[in-house]
């Protein structure tokens, strides 16, 4: 009876070979698929079963971990709702992460690589690991008035965005985008109810122009920038040897293939013609200071410097330089990329004409927009915009602390004093459009900056809706400068006129500038 | 003179045996210490409990075995004592988790097993005990195998002819279920008829072996011979109707084919055996909508069809693929997210939490165990003991392969405890039954054939009529 038993033997050994095949395959073929998959719910009662760290605003948590009864254990709040949801993002066991929950997440979950320390130390002390905590370069007094800035009186929000910087560090101050939406209630640990207030943020069926509450604005939404483009053109234009008191030439037509040609643009604008807002004349009608035609906002001066002087080479350089077409900026969060627009469309001289004030291809974000101001206020010295201050471990060790760094010269600073000059112009002078923006209640601060009124494109029953209004400035103390700041207000302003723009922007831009100079961070 | 030194030249292993149970008791220790330290962040003097079961366990079987089976295999004991530990260890692990879910749910849970698999240790162990004192020699049993058949067709009918209020427990009516204990006689009633099958085709192989018809190149038995196959086959479809119990009549069907094989050494048995079970298996699929639904799940895990009773079967997928190559670590996964996670799925709460490594180490442990068992089948000398421990092993063998195949999902689920590892009193007590017939024979296969029977009588070697 042996050999048949050494056979079943053989037998049985077959069989253990298959199980060892199949666990094979499924705990390791098939092992990522099943604990990634929606059914599980293992890895995420994992991470939720640590607290998470905190995000923190000068001493104060924006969003914080707070222990519950249920299952998964602690529960993602921000004592601060919408105010800083673009900064925060939410941390949804249904929807996932995003924003700072997302690109910090290594370190408020405590899984970072250089948290191995303090998770040994966990490990052999019984503690349960916590994560680290992220503190912010953000200033609560900006961000409050941007916040409130864009409160409607009827409690709605505006649509738009507010982006402060600290022009010296690039360190950003205030980032706004509205309307808004409450990290709180897609942080629940009800499914359903996350899923239902999901579901009311996306964009109606059919809807041309939604509201997108979950899209930050401030940093990845790009707009035309309207006349505050002009400000990098007014760059250009000095490094030609122009100053701000030389007479360049501001027609009240121009017609950028027929250099000849001076009889007025015609009614419906569908030939290569430029004209100023309106059809308003620039100073004399033939020339004007490049002061003035800046203060003023004259398209015809500076479509004509674009093609004349600096052309769609000086252009492109000049903008790359104020950050536009350049490398992804990692603020940690993500910056969409801003752009003048491809050589090949500026290479026609109408497009390179419409670009130098804002219009065709030339998009930029918020972020940029104070980005150009900032570069200005610094003596021509742009810093690397950053969000995050230090990165701490559970202990409050500093984990990493942000060194500021230069991201480019963007105008030499002795020429930066003039284009300076200019830039105060346009809130000083007579001419100027961004009259709203000025601080006068507060001893040695200077306000500078550009209004800018951009065309949407987007048509709503056939009539294109009103422009966007743009303000990017900034407020020097005593001459040094302290904060810089852009503001978009979605359809701000009112087709063909540029002061209206200022008028809805610069307001928002003054708020910030002054809570931020009256707060001790400002002094 | 001669005996003498027979017996010095056979060494008796004890003294590894015990070293293998101080390794197995260290383990336990070990598994229980990780699953408090992951658990509360420190190590309790539950610890203390962990340690003593296994050791009391160990020891007084050691000390038994010692007595009256001193040539037993010294693999068999510290492999099922480690197995009982890890299995209580787990046990307890879930009931902590289990705790702790109902706690968050805002209940309570009251059904702690790890107390209650402690007592049904204990139980397992007297009847270890009992089982080796009394049957000093295995070829006793043959005498009795009408009876214990008897006894055995009894045990696996009750369930089936009870109320289902005695008798049904998720579906299967295989339990018996008086004042809030449960049994489940068909654990007891593989052994016994394991008993009757080995003694019955010993007597029968002879007759069982003559050819019959030829056909395609294999002999195939006479047709009159197929009387104890086929009634081996109506038993397990009987089972199969009343108590809707899929695993246990695949496990005696294949044991009875392996028995004849082995006993006979026709492969046609197991060919007409195979034959056999592909109709049942087909006849009770189109008539069985507990079996379809199986089979369904089985196939189609991931279907909205099955989203209800797959449940099961995906949670026990995920906490393997969760647990991976090397596992949460004992008391860092959620095993408890698994139904029936101590019993029928014990496997997939291991895997979760020592991952692939670990459990192919346990079927290591299995594999050795099943490996010494049939070791004893080929040493030993009678006809019966090599049928005995074979079946035995086969058991073993084939309930661990048609539960690993179950939980992941290599075929349908169907519904059976680990050996020594899953809680429950029946599985406990009948394995422990098993380790002393197995630990009687393999004493038998290894003892020189000059040494008696301890202080038994020996047995006349004719088997009755």
């Amino acid at each position: 009876m042996n050999r048949p038993i050494r056979k079943v033997a053989v037998a049985l050994l077959v069989l253990l070979a298959a199980m060892f095949v199949n666990l094979n395959f499924v705990q390791v073929v098939k092992g990522s698929e099943y604990r990634n998959h929606a059914g599980n719910s293992r890895v995420l009662l994992a991470e939720y079963s640590n607290p998470r760290g905190q995000i923190v605003v000068q001493g104060t948590a924006i969003a914080t971990s707070k222990s519950t009864k249920d299952e998964l254990k602690y529960l993602r709040v921000y004592p601060q709702g919408p105010e800083y949801a673009a900064v925060t993002g939410y941390y949804s066991f249904v929807y996932g992460t995003n924003a700072m929950e997302n690109a910090a997440n290594s370190v408020l979950s405590g899984n970072d690589n250089r948290l191995f320390g303090s998770q040994l130390a966990d490990l052999f002390t019984g503690r349960n690991p916590r994560g680290g905590s992220v503190e912010l370069t953000l200033n609560k007094a900006a961000q409050d008035a941007a916040y409130k800035s864009m409160r409607n009186p009827d409690g709605t929000y505006r649509r738009g965005a507010v982006v402060a910087l600290d022009p010296t560090t690039g360190a950003i101050l205030a980032v706004v985008s509205t309307p808004s939406y409450d990290p709180n209630k897609l942080s629940t640990h009800s499914a359903a109810s996350n899923a239902k207030y999901y579901a009311s943020l996306q964009p109606k069926k059919g809807d041309p122009n939604p509201a997108n509450p979950l899209l930050n604005r401030a940093f990845n939404q790009t707009y035309a920038p309207g006349s505050v483009f002009k400000v990098v053109d007014s760059a250009g234009a000095l490094k030609t040897g122009i100053k701000s008191t030389t007479q360049v030439p501001a027609p009240n037509s121009y017609w950028p293939l027929e250099p000849k040609r001076t009889d007025p643009c015609p009614a419906n604008l569908q030939a290569p013609c430029v004209e100023n807002f309106q059809g308003e004349t620039c100073d004399n009608g033939t020339t004007a200071t490049l002061a003035f035609a800046l203060a003023k906002s004259c398209n015809t001066a500076f479509a004509e410097l674009a093609v004349n002087k600096l052309g769609a080479k000086g252009l492109q350089d000049e903008a790359s330089l104020f950050g536009f077409d350049g490398g992804q900026l990692d603020t940690p969060l993500g910056v969409s990329r801003s752009t003048v627009g491809t050589a090949k469309v500026l290479a026609d001289k109408a497009a390179l004409a419409q670009t130098s004030f804002g219009q065709r291809d030339v998009r930029m974000t918020p972020l940029q927009g104070a980005m150009i101001s900032a570069a200005v206020a610094n003596g021509g010295t742009l810093m690397q915009p950053y969000l995050v201050q230090k990165e701490l471990g559970p202990n409050l060790s500093v984990l990493t602390d942000t060194n500021p760094k230069q991201l480019s010269q963007v105008i030499d600073p002795t020429l930066d004093e003039d284009l300076k000059a200019m830039m105060l112009g346009v809130v000083k002078s007579p001419e100027g459009t961004g009259h709203a923006a000025d601080i006068t209640d507060i001893a040695g601060v200077t306000v500078a900056g550009k209004t800018g009124t951009a065309d949407t494109g987007i048509f709503v029953n056939g009539k294109q809706t009103p422009p966007h209004a743009w303000f990017s400035g900034y407020a020097l103390l005593n001459g040094n400068p302290k904060i810089a700041v852009a503001v978009i207000i979605e359809n701000g302003g009112v087709n063909g006129s540029e002061t209206t723009g200022g008028l809805a922007a610069a307001p928002v831009a003054k708020a910030v500038m002054e809570a931020y100079l009256k707060s001790s961070a400002g002094r | 003179m001669a005996n003498v030194s027979a017996q010095l030249r056979v060494p008796t292993r004890r003294n590894a045996e015990l070293l293998l149970l101080g390794f197995a008791v260290l383990i336990t220790v070990a598994a229980e210490a990780a699953v408090e330290a992951t658990r509360d962040g420190r190590i309790s003097s539950r610890l203390v409990t962990y340690a003593a079961v296994p050791l009391a366990i160990g020891l007084i079987t050691h000390l038994v075995i010692r007595k009256v089976a001193r040539y037993a295999d010294p693999l068999l004991l510290p492999i099922v004592v480690l197995l009982n530990g890890l299995g209580l260890v787990m046990i307890h692990r879930l009931d902590l988790g289990l705790k702790q879910q109902a706690a968050e749910g805002g209940a309570t849970y009251s059904g702690a097993a790890a107390p209650t698999q402690v007592v049904w240790t204990a139980m397992g162990v007297v009847l270890f005990v009992v089982l080796l004192l009394v049957v000093r020699d295995h070829r006793v049993l043959q005498r009795y195998a009408y009876t214990l058949a008897l006894a055995g067709v009894f045990l696996l009918m009750l369930p089936a002819v009870l109320p289902a209020r005695f008798s049904e427990v998720n579906g299967a009516r295989i339990w018996i279920r008086v004042a809030g204990f449960s049994l489940q006689p068909g654990e007891f009633a593989k052994i016994l008829l394991t008993i009757f099958g080995a003694s019955y085709l010993v007597a029968k192989r002879d007759v069982l072996a003559l050819a019959g018809k030829r056909f395609l190149g294999i002999d195939f038995p006479r047709g009159r011979d197929f009387g104890p196959l086929l009634a081996a086959w109506l038993v397990c479809i009987g089972v199969l109707i009343r108590g809707h119990d899929l695993g246990t009549s695949l496990m005696f069907f294949g044991l009875f084919v392996v028995l004849l094989y082995v006993a006979t050494e026709r492969p046609s048995w197991v060919i007409v055996g195979a034959v056999l079970f592909a109709g049942g298996a087909y006849v009770s699929y189109q008539l069985f909508g507990n079996v379809q639904t199986r089979v369904g799940v089985w196939l189609h895990a991931f279907s909205p069809v099955h989203f209800d009773d797959g449940y099961q079967l995906r949670q026990s997928l995920f906490g393997l693929g969760t647990g991976g190559i090397f596992g949460a670590g004992l008391g860092g996964g959620h095993p408890e997210l698994v139904p029936l996670p101590a019993t029928d799925f014990i496997i997939s709460s291991f895997g979760e939490e020592i991952g692939l490594f670990g459990l192919v180490g346990l079927l290591m442990l299995y594999a050795l165990f099943v490996a010494r068992g049939l070791a004893a089948g080929l040493a030993v000398r009678d006809a019966f003991g090599k049928l005995l421990a074979t079946g035995l092993a086969f058991l073993v063998a084939l309930q661990l392969f048609v539960v690993v195949a179950g939980v992941t999902r290599l075929l349908p689920e169907t519904g059976l405890t680990t050996p020594f590892l899953s809680y429950g009193g029946s599985s406990l007590l009948a394995n422990y039954a098993l380790l002393a017939l197995l630990v009687r024979v393999s004493d038998a296969a290894r003892r020189p054939a000059q040494v008696p029977p301890s202080k038994a009588t020996p047995e006349p070697e004719t088997v009755p009529a």
